[in-house]
């Protein structure tokens, strides 16, 4: 049995143990790729340079910790960039697993400002945490017409009628701008079908890689005013966000793994695919 | 209730172990399925359904149900009913009552559904399609245009099983199948992607804690270890 054929027999193992090498040693070595932020995240940038300071800005927040690595950087940077530019986010989530990820996000972003000396926002005042909302299109469509009885409470129980932000808001078109970010359904597609035509909203979304090639025709479309897919996404996202600061995001830095990962997985499939076509007639 | 405690160091590096030896765990299935990795899977499930128990109670039943009630909307309660006739589907002898609240939400479901199906998805991306096939200086525009509409309808042209993929149908819906396979293939990527991300996150995790992350690693290869050893005669006869 020559090297070929061996190779065709590789156990599976092997590819996991390379894998698992080529994202463990970048991410242990301080570097980065150079990489060109996207079209399409350029665009959900220029849509958040439009709003003016004190403009109400719709966040929905549809994941949880399993999509953690690809969209929390997203979220991260987005409310870096509205706290810094005076913009007012109404944060809802219809995953149950998103809001301890918001909180988690709001503090190191609070945490970034206070190293900035920047005056932080203030609950319910700059900002508001609706929390999780059940029921997905249903609830989308409850937003669409009556944000007030969707949300009756806060996500820490507070009236909504007591809440400063939310002084003037009746439905989702009380929002200039919806930035969507969402790791599965009820996500982007549900948000696009329900209520983006219904309300003629003017939003953008973050998603995870796989649910991207779903996404794009979307934006094709103007449905979508731009898109951030996974992980690059999210990374050309802090790059434009964190621009002339000296931060580097987390999927930035993740950015270095993610293309050693591909290499392995390219090499292993050009490789794979000598070895089958060598052998084929000896087989 | 004071928090404060969750900064303690003794409760960072109680966090920095469950993370690793659960990470570690689940990892291991890559090596070969085991009793240790079914206990973290397990592990996940419950905790994952005391959560979302707890989340609903508190974000859904609460706000939605029990406070407009209290507050004279006894019409909630109707919708409180429906709920409960749901949980009869654990019942043998009664699961039929949970068919009604079921057909609520798939009549109501159906109908949002469907608009909202064909206008985001139908109308709109057909308009979407219907592009000039000529614009004056801008070649790349033009060409991506006449890509898009070539691509869409050679791709329709393939789902026509009205008449054999034969002569100009035949080419139509061979070239069809590459317009079908390059956008697999886009999506293919985008997964691999989304499958290293989820890697990376949880990589980026263990480093948080370098040290208790290696001391895990190699109690779980040494547990592993002994495992296999422990079951080789086993697998053998098997």
């Amino acid at each position: 049995m020559n090297l070929l054929d061996r190779f065709l027999i590789l156990d599976r193992r092997w590819v996991f143990l390379f894998m698992a090498l080529a994202i463990l040693i970048p991410l242990l070595f301080d570097f980065a790729i150079p990489f060109t932020p996207d079209k399409a995240v350029e665009a959900i940038y220029e849509e958040l340079e439009k709003q003016e300071p004190g403009t109400r800005i719709m966040v929905s927040c549809d994941y949880d910790p399993g999509s953690k690595p690809e969209l929390q950087p997203f979220s991260v940077a987005l409310f870096y960039y509205i706290f810094t530019h005076e913009l007012r986010p109404v944060i809802t989530c219809l995953w149950p697993g998103a809001p301890p990820l918001v909180e988690s996000a709001l503090l190191e972003v609070f945490e970034m400002l206070e190293e900035e000396g920047v005056e932080l926002p203030q609950r319910h005042v700059d900002y508001v945490h609706l929390g999780y909302k059940q029921g997905a299109q249903f609830a989308m469509l409850s937003m669409g017409s009556d944000m007030r009885g969707t949300f009756p409470l806060d996500y820490d129980g507070v009236s909504i009628d007591s809440i400063e932000v939310m002084n003037g808001v009746e439905n989702l078109n009380s929002f200039p701008f919806f930035m969507e970010i969402s790791a599965g359904g009820a996500g982007t597609k549900e948000w696009v079908q329900t209520v983006q035509g219904r309300y003629d909203l003017r939003m953008a979304a973050s998603c995870t890689a796989v649910m991207a090639p779903d996404c794009i025709p979307y934006l094709q479309a103007d449905q979508l005013l731009g898109l951030a897919g996974g992980m690059k996404g999210s990374a050309d996202f802090e790059k434009l966000v964190y621009e002339g600061t000296d931060r580097v995001g987390q999927a930035t830095i993740g950015m270095n793994a993610q293309s050693f990962g591909h290499l392995v997985i390219i090499i292993f499939i050009i490789l794979g695919n000598i070895a089958f076509f060598a052998t084929r007639e000896k087989r | 209730m004071d928090f404060a405690f969750l900064e303690s160091p003794f409760v960072l590096q109680l966090s920095g172990w469950i993370t690793a030896v659960l990470t570690l765990l689940i990892f291991s299935f890559l090596y070969k399925d085991n009793p240790f990795y079914k206990f973290a899977e397990h592990l996940f499930v419950g905790v994952s359904a005391g959560y979302g128990v707890v989340i609903v109670w508190y974000n859904v039943i609460i706000p939605n149900l029990w406070i407009p009630t209290q507050q004279g909307q006894w019409y909630y309660w109707i919708f409180g009913v429906l709920g409960v006739m749901m949980l009869f589907k654990l019942s043998a002898k009664l699961h039929w009552i949970s068919r009604w609240p079921l057909a609520y939400v798939v009549g109501a479901f159906a109908g949002i559904q469907i608009i909202a199906y064909g206008q985001s998805d139908l109308v709109t991306q057909v308009r979407a399609t219907i592009q000039p096939l000529w614009i004056n200086g801008d070649i790349v525009g033009t060409l991506s245009n006449w890509l898009i509409v070539f691509g869409v309808v050679v791709g329709i042209l393939y789902f026509f099983f009205s008449k054999k993929h034969t002569g100009a149908l035949g080419v139509a819906a061979k070239i069809g199948i590459w317009f079908l396979m390059i956008s697999f293939g886009a999506s293919f990527g985008y997964t691999v992607m989304g499958r290293i991300s989820l890697a990376i996150g949880r990589f980026q995790d263990l480093l948080v804690f370098p040290v208790i992350s290696t001391i895990a690693l190699i109690v779980i290869i040494a547990v592993l270890v002994v495992y296999s050893i422990m079951t080789r005669d086993r697998a053998i006869e098997e």
